[in-house]
């Protein structure tokens, strides 16, 4: 078995999770005899190609290639690039982004026939039209390619222009990959219709739909209209080869608990923050904190101020590389109280670096997490009463923490990808 | 000489405690969930208590006292019957009186007192005894202890208490070679006779009865006749919980059609007679003696004590709740002593039981929380509130 996979980015260059989760696929891939050649917008060369080819389709000229394109191209046109588009930025980070996509921007973007399109492979101003471009090449790339793969996988929106050039020029069955939805980005009445549309086209074309959980895959049946005989779960895997916890000096004597991701709607922040109030009336040898940063910041800081914990609640901004590591060291309790979560992976590294977690219901994680403490994200007395538990009965805590980091490393990508190959297997002999 | 049908049926109810957070504790020290020991009791009491005791009783007039059973009804049981269904009281009263029904004794709160304290256990055990001569008129002689919970050492105990005859699990990792169809005897003393449940024949009413995937089903009374006949020993015990009749397996199934026509089948049979644990033991020598150096009980297939005290969550919470025990002892407030022997009830350590797969089935039917954490939690937090009140009470003394 071998696969034409479009992806958007690829360690060690990554903005978002998708790069980590992709490198995880192929791997895993590899070890269950699947070859995979892996396609990105803009690669940089140092990426690890141990498992996988990849190809840059910056080094691929557009062609004028079959009349199928040509038409698919013109449909594609009428989407208008537009400047604040997110995928998965918190509009801080995306400003940032955006100001360095304005200084090296190019200057003509019309595209002659027999040019490279130079992406830049992030999730910049132009997005949308580096998602058109990437289809246009995707066909090249596919055609070039034509009897070197047996299936099409495409990950994400951004790529599922792509895979659907792919499969019209070569015929070949394609696999979508929902990694996430609109709605895990918006609530139900912001979602940005244009994004909504090419995930809904592109489950749609494809042969099979893979969802990252349950949760996304009821999302996929009952928000895009998708025949839920086609759409299949492969929980997420992570791999924690070559890890060594943090040995870190802890300067204050309090249990501390932490909410670590942006801080937005969806991340459900202010359950967190009530629960933390809850937690204080009772017990004072308890710090809590929110590392990250996201358009609900301010309102967060506020909420906390109102509820007079400020002493206690400590906000630290976006952390980087290791500081994360570090925070998962400092952390005794950890917490994921999302409203709409797909998968999830932080849990995983929490419990990873022995932290036991509390997450809710609502995300993905929870489907395979059984050592985790579950909660509903509305239902701030559980939660409180479960940061409660954890700080006061230690025999809670170290039980959860031992099962739990047992239980994370065996959630291994090998046997996520033995699940995703029978998924081609079943496209490719239809 | 014919051999002998043991019938014991296990009739209990736990206490269940209510959604009990930690704002709570120090503030509010009412800890149980009346509104749900109430409505699921009066359940059985319809579904299982009332007709099956009418089904037995009209069992033995029929058959001229021919037909025995045997009872145990925890005292936490007694208590909520006593308070929500005291009709189903006289009713096994009215069993009592035929003479054919023998009431054993066990420990009050269904806990697991005989491994935490020497003393707990003989104070629960004489407080059950008690209670079975107030509400059902007879003085208890066999014992049978919480799960079947047995050892050497704990059959000893309850021989020094007055019980020469006990109840356990025939759990094939000490009989070896041997059949569960004979009586033993105690290894340390030889005048106390042991029961051992066969497990098989016992399960094949308490959990396969219903199930249409069984290549047995549907079971008749005559094919479980021909199941009796083929077993070569003195003696079949079947040792069941009496929810089994009409709660585990609905009426629907057939499981009382079932049970009306089995004595009538067995004693036709010429072959078998009914009898009660106390009877069996005086009817029957000893094969000898039974070694059981660690506790063994009936439940899942370790048939040891996993189920309660298998993770450290569990053991956590058995060791703060027995290490109160000396505080308690000084003081003599009924109150916190009621609430302790509740506090003990065996199913609050087994709803924490982290066994998920192997008999996870099992566990969850009886669970009312979804994960053990949540009772964990829930648990540790009225324990909580309860250690501060036994506190408050030593500081006021």
């Amino acid at each position: 078995m071998r696969v034409l996979m479009f992806g958007w980015e690829f360690p060690p260059h990554i903005a978002g999770g998708l790069g980590t989760a992709c490198k995880g696929i192929v791997e895993g891939l590899a070890h269950n005899g699947v070859e995979t050649l892996f396609v990105m917008p803009s690669a940089s060369g140092d990426e690890d190609q141990s498992c996988t080819r990849i190809i840059n389709a910056s080094d691929v000229p557009v062609v004028d290639i079959e009349d199928t394109v040509e038409e698919f191209i013109e449909r594609i046109k009428v989407i208008k690039v537009d400047s604040n588009l997110q995928p998965y930025y918190d509009p801080e980070e995306f400003d940032s982004v955006l100001e360095q996509a304005r200084k090296h921007r190019d200057t003509d973007y019309r595209l002659r026939f027999g040019k490279k399109f130079k992406f830049s492979g992030k999730y910049g101003a132009n997005l949308m039209e580096e998602v058109a471009r990437y289809a246009q090449v995707a066909g090249t790339i596919a055609l070039e390619n034509k009897d070197g793969f047996d299936v099409i996988h495409a990950h994400d929106w951004l790529t599922y222009l792509a895979g659907i050039a792919a499969k019209q020029v070569t015929g070949k069955p394609l696999v979508v990959h929902v990694h996430a939805t609109s709605f895990d980005r918006g609530s139900d009445d912001m979602i940005d219709s244009r994004v909504y549309a090419i995930e809904k086209s592109g489950m749609e074309q494809a042969d099979a739909v893979v969802t990252v959980s349950d949760l996304t895959r009821n999302i996929v049946i009952n928000k895009y209209g998708i025949d839920p005989s086609k759409v299949f779960t492969v929980h997420n895997a992570v791999d924690f080869s070559g890890r060594e916890n943090l040995e870190v000096e802890r300067g204050v004597e309090d249990k501390i608990v932490t909410f670590l991701g942006r801080i937005t709607f969806q991340k459900g922040p202010e359950y967190f923050i009530e629960a933390a109030a809850k937690v204080l009336k009772r017990t004072s040898n308890v710090r809590f904190v929110m590392a990250g940063s996201g358009d609900m910041m301010t309102r967060a800081i506020k909420q906390v101020a109102r509820l007079g914990i400020s002493d206690r609640f400590h906000f630290t901004g976006f952390l980087r590389g290791q500081e994360v590591q570090k925070m998962f060291a400092l952390s005794d309790v950890y917490i994921m109280p999302s409203v709409s979560e797909p998968f999830g992976i932080s849990p995983l590294e929490a419990m990873r670096s022995n932290v036991p977690s509390i997450i809710s219901h609502q995300s993905g994680a929870a489907e395979v997490l059984k050592y985790a403490l579950k909660i509903d994200f509305w239902d701030v007395d559980a939660l409180a009463d479960d940061i409660y538990a954890l700080i006061q009965y230690p025999a809670l805590a170290r039980f959860a923490t031992a099962q739990g980091f047992d239980e994370v490393n065996e959630l291994k990508w090998n046997g996520a990808t033995a699940k995703l190959k029978k998924v081609y297997e079943s496209v490719v002999n239809k | 000489m014919k051999k002998s049908i043991c019938l014991y049926f296990q009739v209990h109810q736990p206490t269940r405690l209510r959604l009990y957070r930690f704002f709570d504790i120090g503030k509010d020290s009412h800890y149980f969930d009346d509104f749900a020991n109430r409505t699921i009791l009066k359940r059985i009491v319809q579904k299982c208590y009332l007709p099956m005791n009418e089904l037995l009783l009209q069992a033995i007039k029929e058959h001229n006292g021919e037909f025995k059973v045997a009872f145990s009804i925890s005292g936490s049981a007694l208590e909520q019957l006593d308070r929500y269904a005291p009709e189903v009281i006289d009713s096994f009263r009215r069993l009592a009186e035929t003479g054919c029904v023998e009431f054993m004794c066990e420990t009050y709160y269904h806990s697991l007192a005989s491994l935490g304290s020497a003393q707990e256990f003989r104070h629960q055990v004489l407080k059950h005894k008690a209670a079975i001569e107030h509400y059902i008129g007879v003085t208890p002689t066999t014992f049978r202890n919480t799960e079947l919970i047995y050892s050497d050492s704990i059959g000893a105990q309850v021989y020094d208490l007055g019980f020469k005859t006990m109840l356990t699990e025939g759990a094939k990792h000490i009989l070896g070679w041997r059949s569960p169809d004979y009586v033993y005897s105690n290894d340390l003393k030889p005048e106390q006779k042991v029961l051992l449940r066969n497990s098989g024949l016992s399960d094949d009413i308490a959990f396969r009865f219903s199930d249409r995937g069984w290549n047995e089903w549907p079971l008749t009374a005559g094919k479980y006749l021909d199941w009796l006949k083929s077993s070569d020993g003195d003696i079949v015990n079947l040792f069941m919980d009496y929810e089994t009749f009409g709660e585990h397996q609905g009426q629907e199934c057939g499981i009382f059609d079932f049970m009306r026509a089995l004595p009538g089948a067995v004693l036709a049979d010429g072959g078998f007679e009914f009898v009660t644990p106390s009877a069996a033991a005086a009817k029957h020598e000893s094969a000898g003696d039974i070694s059981v150096p660690h506790p063994i009980s009936w439940a899942d297939e370790e048939r040891d004590l996993t189920a309660w005290l298998g993770n450290e969550l569990q053991q956590d919470a058995y060791n703060k709740l027995y290490g109160l025990e000396e505080k308690l002892s000084i003081l003599n407030n009924e109150a916190l002593w009621n609430d302790y022997g509740h506090l003990q009830e065996s199913d609050h350590l087994y709803y924490m039981c982290t066994k998920f797969f192997s008999d996870g089935e099992i566990h969850k039917r009886f669970n009312p929380y979804d994960t053990p954490y949540e009772a964990f939690i829930n648990y540790m937090n009225v324990l909580s509130d309860f250690i501060i009140r036994v506190n408050n009470a030593l500081a006021e003394k």
